[in-house]
């Protein structure tokens, strides 16, 4: 069970439209609900374009939603302007999932690790080395790394640089989109054994972008599904084998080819493609391609309800049963 | 059918594979994998002849059907390439022009390689594309690139490439820019391929269990070296390669290792 008081983000009902050709709305995200905890990772999976990216760049305020508020320890950071705003964005930081696309190639790894504590005058010049040093020891880099230029290193290295510059201004939420998913699988392991070992000293929280249910589910503490802009089901990572309820869900565990898995079984997936998000359809979004489509869900759009605790699932085959009871 | 024989790829006179040899038989799947570097799309674009950046074959031979491809002049090349042996890149949209129609590029391939009207190549092409289960051909084929999704790109790829029923199919990272629902019918898709047509496949990947699902036989690289190979009941239960251990275990699996509690 979560602690309500361990809250330190969260998002209530944001939406985000983008103007679209011919008078039409695309809707990236529709009526999306979030919480954040303390020292959790909540991991957020769903198909390219379903809106994941758009949802975790409010967090740190590269956009605004067009409805909703997200309050960080009660305040409204999408309402947030000047000195405040920049103030809050220390404690937001972020990850991409291009290390080299998000460095100044011009720059040495000792500058790039020191600006944004420079911006907020956490430190001089004059400290810029050994603070440098410090951070690149902290994610097991060797410390003579700080004279180099970020691309005469390899693309795990690079990722753990962007992770250090990420902790540099100890920030309290740090959004990492599919920050391992150009990695070699090898190297993506000790990236993530990098990450949860700096989020258990740090007490950090993470918000994680990855469209591998089995890399989310070995890390994460909480799991979000995202279909066409909607949250489809809220689980707790362990055990998500044996409770994933939504019918999207499924199929996206069934789409993954695991080495442990049934080689005799065929591999079963969803033959079709998601829809534009664009003509999102009336009802549920996942009507078209599930296999359990009612009537109803041509018609209504069913919303997220509980199911256990810590579990909810946006589905009206789970709303008549929980009706019934 | 394909036979590679101890061959040594260098760039500027620096090896970067060594030793490699591989066999593969008719309707069989192969897949190379290991780490980026290790050399697995240069052994396949040697047996396409299509090394880049003055990329030589130093030592070793490579035989199709029994006859070297290392000796092959242009138009040998030219006639073998697309018909005879086909490949499909990780990124389909990217081998396309993007600011020309799939159809003109459709048709603008067959009628290199065989001699018929523009109409009857875009008939041809429509039908591939159906073949390929992609839904009403005749828009795919008036679409321009950019138009498509990632999964329908690959798609069109695969089916150019299936247009002259190859009898050696080359797929590099044929799904790793793709969504895991898409790889699941991509990966379905080509091993249809190859138990209706009899199509040879060797996929590179660097996905374990992408791998492990499709292939006949896998082929562990590393630093431009074979560290291991075997089917998959060797290389996923009885290997003892430490390499191959490692990169096993580090493929994240449901219900797998949870590093929190």
């Amino acid at each position: 069970m979560l602690d309500e008081k361990e809250l330190i983000l969260e998002a209530r009902h944001v939406t985000r439209k983008f103007p679209a050709s011919n008078h039409r709305t695309l809707v990236a995200c529709n009526d999306v609900n979030l919480k954040f905890y303390k020292g959790k990772t909540l991991g957020l999976v769903g198909e390219s374009g379903c809106g994941k990216s758009t949802f975790m760049r409010f967090l740190v305020s590269l956009d605004t939603p067009t409805e909703g508020e997200i309050l960080f320890h009660g305040n409204d950071i999408t309402k947030m302007k000047g000195a405040k705003l920049r103030d809050t964005r220390q404690h937001i930081q972020m990850v991409f999932q291009d290390p080299s696309g998000s460095f100044n190639p011009k720059m040495k790894i000792r500058d790039i690790l020191c600006e944004p504590l420079l911006n907020f005058q956490r430190i001089t010049k004059s400290e810029k080395d050994a603070v440098a040093r410090k951070l690149l020891a902290q994610v097991d880099l060797p410390e003579d790394f700080a004279d180099r230029y970020p691309h005469n290193m390899s693309g795990g290295q690079r990722q753990r640089i962007a992770i250090a510059r990420a902790i540099a201004l100890e920030p309290e939420l740090i959004v990492m989109d599919e920050a391992t998913c150009a990695l070699d699988v090898s190297v993506q392991k000790t990236i993530i054994e990098l990450v949860v070992k700096l989020q258990k000293e740090k007490n950090i929280s993470i918000g994680f972008i990855a469209h591998d249910l089995g890399l989310i589910q070995s890390f994460a503490h909480q799991i979000a599904v995202m279909y066409l802009g909607n949250i489809v089901e809220v689980l707790p990572a362990d055990d998500l084998h044996k409770n994933a309820r939504h019918p999207y869900t499924q199929a996206l565990m069934g789409a993954i080819f695991d080495i442990h898995m049934d080689f005799s079984k065929k591999i079963e997936s969803i033959e079709s493609e998601a829809p534009s998000p664009l003509d999102v359809p009336i009802g549920c979004p996942f009507q078209d391609r599930c296999t359990h489509c009612m009537e109803i869900c041509r018609k209504e759009r069913p919303l997220l309800m509980e199911l256990e605790t810590d579990h909810e699932v946006a589905c009206h085959l789970f709303a008549q049963k929980g009706g019934a009871q | 059918m394909l036979e590679i024989k101890d061959i040594t790829i260098s760039y500027k006179g620096r090896p970067t594979v060594t030793d490699f040899s591989l066999t593969l038989a008719q309707g069989k799947i192969c897949s190379i994998v290991g780490e980026s570097g290790s050399g697995k799309t240069t052994v396949i674009r040697a047996v396409l002849g299509l090394l880049a950046g003055g990329g030589q074959v130093t030592q070793g031979e490579i035989l199709f059907e029994g006859k070297s491809l290392l000796s092959n002049t242009k138009e040998e090349w030219r006639r073998l390439r697309g018909s005879d042996i086909s490949m499909i890149f990780q990124d389909s949209g990217a081998m396309t022009n993007q600011t020309r129609t799939i159809g003109r590029q459709f048709v603008e391939y067959i009628r290199t390689h065989e001699t018929i009207s523009k109409a009857d190549a875009w008939q041809k092409g429509v039908q591939m594309l159906e073949r390929m289960r992609l839904p009403s051909g005749d828009n795919i084929m008036k679409s321009y690139p950019f138009q498509l999704s990632g999964g329908m790109r690959q798609r069109v790829g695969i089916a150019m490439a299936m247009t002259f029923l190859p009898k050696l199919l080359l797929a590099d990272e044929p799904t790793s820019a793709l969504d895991v629902t898409t790889q699941a019918q991509i990966v379905r898709q080509m091993m249809a391929l190859r138990d209706e047509y009899k199509t040879s496949i060797i996929v590179v990947t660097h996905n374990l269990g992408v791998a492990a699902y499709m292939s006949d036989f896998i082929v562990v690289m590393k630093q431009g070296k074979i560290v291991d190979a075997g089917d998959r009941e060797h290389i996923l239960y009885h290997s003892d390669n430490a390499y191959t251990r490692l990169l096993l275990d580090a493929v994240p699996s449901l219900g797998g290792v949870r590093y929190v509690g």
